[in-house]
């Protein structure tokens, strides 16, 4: 029971954390590290440090200032999911972490900023880093709310494409003559 | 639609789907004759193409594993795609911009005008361009390109407009929104363009033109077409006497079956229809189908590319609108003073989000990158295509080890860029930049080549049988009822964008085809 009740508690604060911690990261532009256990506990194929561990490595990869790690951990699930059904790709992440934990002697999710930037400089050549880069600009990029908060709108279609919606709407240089840009018809 | 019996040796079996396979079936069926149009991919539509770079490139893309290797960058950034082509019904016209431009005189005699480039495999082409003129002419107005047959320009967009204030502001005069297979106005059944941005997603407007929606349901009404789509040819298999009597196909359900053919014509792009007659090889052409010369796969071009992106410190938001919404010219004609031989146009270029990430610094990470990134708005790009050198080693050859899904090598593809590739490229980085200078880019950003879209030449032209795999007319030299339909065929590369000349090259050889069946000639 009282083991239940710690479980309890814990979620609860946690819960409580990551609202805040979101609140902050929202007015602040600071990203925090929030909720973290509890992210972890939904992986598949990782264990919670491989899982930290690749979380820290994505924001190091293409670190956005306005971009919390909720968008980071998607990076960390999808590698989970395809760990799931691919054997190559589980073994390419556990020997991977197992590396950047080695390169400095201490853990890679403990390491200051600049020096998790060295370790990545020293394996990337590696098929590991390759493989969580390629991965990454796929779930990162194609995350459709990363598009928003890049300034992307992605389909047009829905709008009847950009003839009656800005196509050709920039206004700080003057426009062609015609005889090279025609009206539209 | 027709259905032809397998037996049926009467019919002209047509492999791809394309700009010149897709061409070709509806001129064939428009003179009388039977065919059998075979296409690996499947079917889609307008309506089922989406707005979204992975998954038109997951629905659209030639997908199956290929190899690479050479001196050349793509091999390192991306070693399992080589091209960016499309395994699916109309082929790569789906997937492609439009610019449509004719080759320049010079061009197809470039082993004469260029003479002898010490590493280049130059030929002249056995064809003129006062021959081609009139089937030009044809292409042009089949295909509605803006700017021919008192068709207008269509408007440009932002990105154009960053484009036409710097190129004239370094002095370039020809500038314009492009010769394109894009319909300004309502023409030939299909809408005008709704400025969309998703070209090479497949056209969801049907705008742009495309053997898909253009060609293939015009062949289908003269009820004289048969298509069967997810059907790859595995084999192009011949008698006693070096004449081809069917091709060998796994139908979507991998079942082997074959088809009779009276003529065979390939345009699978330039690496597959290589692989395909290397992959049919025989006791009686032991090197490949068609390959007494030893030339099929050879000369493999890819034209000379990259782009350039300039930064500005206002929007310009590239991605409405037209992908290649204009172009500058003044660099494409012969001027050996640069530093190099051949020219390059320029022609405008956007990517979505998601596909400026993957391909504007490949191998790229870190916050320099994501801060170029978050620039993403404020991006106008720049697409450099020219001329590059044929070289004999350039080469798409068959793997020693590896099999794809019907036990048939997968092809390599190797490319080395000549000294004269380099030389153009460094010089177009330098003018791309300028043109953006002149008009306050913050900062340049020179882009490496992305997976080739323009694959040409491993089925060279040649006037004689021992420098080339057909003649003229796309035959081959080896075979008479053998013919090579898709940008194969290119001697040369010249600076155009290849879609235009595979479309006139599919006309002229239909007529051939069609007047050689009548005399009995094949």
């Amino acid at each position: 029971m009282t083991k239940v009740k710690k479980l309890k508690r814990r979620e609860f604060l946690q819960k409580g954390a990551l609202v805040v911690a979101g609140a902050a990261a929202f007015a602040s532009g600071v990203t925090v590290v929030a909720g973290a256990e509890q992210w972890t506990s939904g992986l598949k194929t990782l264990n919670p440090h491989q899982g930290q561990t690749l979380l820290a490595m994505s924001r190091q990869m293409f670190p956005h200032p306005q971009l919390d790690d909720s968008y980071y951990i998607k990076v960390v699930q999808d590698l989970d999911a395809d760990a799931g059904t691919k054997t190559e790709t589980a073994r390419l992440l556990r020997e991977g972490v197992a590396r950047l934990d080695g390169v400095k002697r201490a853990k890679f999710v403990t390491l200051p900023p600049t020096a998790q930037i060295a370790v990545l400089k020293e394996i990337d050549r590696t098929d590991f880093f390759t493989k969580i880069r390629n991965s990454e600009l796929v779930s990162l990029y194609n995350n459709h709310d990363v598009w928003k908060k890049l300034g992307y709108p992605g389909a047009s279609y829905s709008i009847g494409g950009y003839l009656h919606h800005g196509f050709n709407d920039l206004n700080w240089l003057p426009d062609p003559p015609e005889s090279a840009s025609p009206k539209p018809a | 639609m027709a259905r032809y019996d397998y037996n049926d040796d009467s019919v002209v079996v047509i492999v791809g789907s394309g700009a010149g396979g897709g061409t070709l079936a509806n001129e064939l069926c428009q003179k009388g004759l039977k065919v059998v149009l075979l296409e690996a991919g499947a079917a889609q539509s307008p309506a089922t193409f989406r707005n979204d770079e992975w998954f038109a490139f997951n629905q659209l893309a030639w997908l199956d594993k290929r190899t690479t290797s050479g001196s050349w960058r793509v091999a390192r950034d991306f070693p399992n795609l080589p091209a960016w082509t499309c395994k699916t019904l109309g082929g790569t016209t789906v997937h492609w911009a439009g610019a449509s431009l004719r080759f320049q005189e010079h061009e197809l005699k470039a082993r004469t005008v260029y003479s002898n480039i010490q590493g280049a495999n130059l030929l002249d082409w056995p064809v003129t361009l006062e021959e081609l003129h009139p089937y030009y002419a044809k292409a042009e107005d089949k295909l509605g390109v803006t700017r021919t047959n008192d068709i207008p320009g269509l408007p440009g967009n932002n990105n154009f407009k960053v484009m036409y204030s710097g190129a004239t502001r370094v002095g370039y005069k020809t500038v314009h929104t492009g010769r394109m297979a894009i319909n300004s106005r309502a023409r030939d059944d299909r809408s005008a363009c709704w400025q969309l941005g998703f070209c090479f997603q497949g056209c969801k407007s049907g705008a742009k033109w495309s053997t898909l929606y253009a060609e293939i349901p015009k062949a289908q009404e003269t009820g004289r077409l048969d298509l069967r789509t997810q059907s790859q040819v595995l084999q192009v298999q011949h008698d006693k006497n070096a004449k081809v009597t069917s091709v060998l196909y796994a139908d979507k359900d991998r079942k082997q079956i074959r088809q009779r053919a009276r003529v065979v014509c390939l345009a699978c792009n330039s690496i597959e229809t290589a692989r395909l007659l290397l992959n049919s090889h025989s006791s009686t052409f032991p090197q490949g189908l068609a390959n007494s010369s030893g030339e099929v796969g050879k000369n493999y071009m890819r034209h000379t590319t990259g782009s350039v992106f300039g930064i500005f410190k206002r929007p310009v938001h590239m991605y409405r609108g037209t992908v290649m919404a204009g172009i500058i010219q003044d660099e494409a004609g012969l001027n050996t003073k640069r530093g190099f031989t051949g020219g390059f146009e320029m022609e405008t270029i956007s990517l979505g989000l998601p596909f400026a990430a993957a391909f504007l610094s490949p191998g790229a990470w870190g916050r320099d990158y994501t801060r170029l990134l978050e620039q993403y708005n404020k991006l106008a790009g720049l697409w450099i295509v020219g001329e590059d050198m044929p070289q004999s080693r350039n080469a798409v050859t068959l793997h020693s080890t590896e099999r794809d899904q019907f036990g048939l090598p997968i092809p390599n593809v190797h490319y080395d860029d000549h000294a004269n590739d380099l030389a153009m490229r460094k010089y177009a980085y330098h003018r791309g930049a300028a043109v953006y200078d002149a008009v306050g880019a913050v900062e340049t950003v020179e882009v490496p080549p992305y997976p080739s879209t323009h694959n040409m030449g491993t089925c060279r032209m040649s006037a004689n049988a021992r420098d080339g795999v057909c003649n003229k007319w796309g035959q081959a030299h080896d075979i008479k009822n053998l013919f090579i339909s898709d940008g194969s065929q290119f001697t040369t590369s010249g600076a155009e964008n290849p879609t235009l000349t595979i479309v006139t090259l599919a006309i002229r050889q239909a007529e051939y085809i069609a007047s050689e069946s009548s005399r009995r000639n094949i």
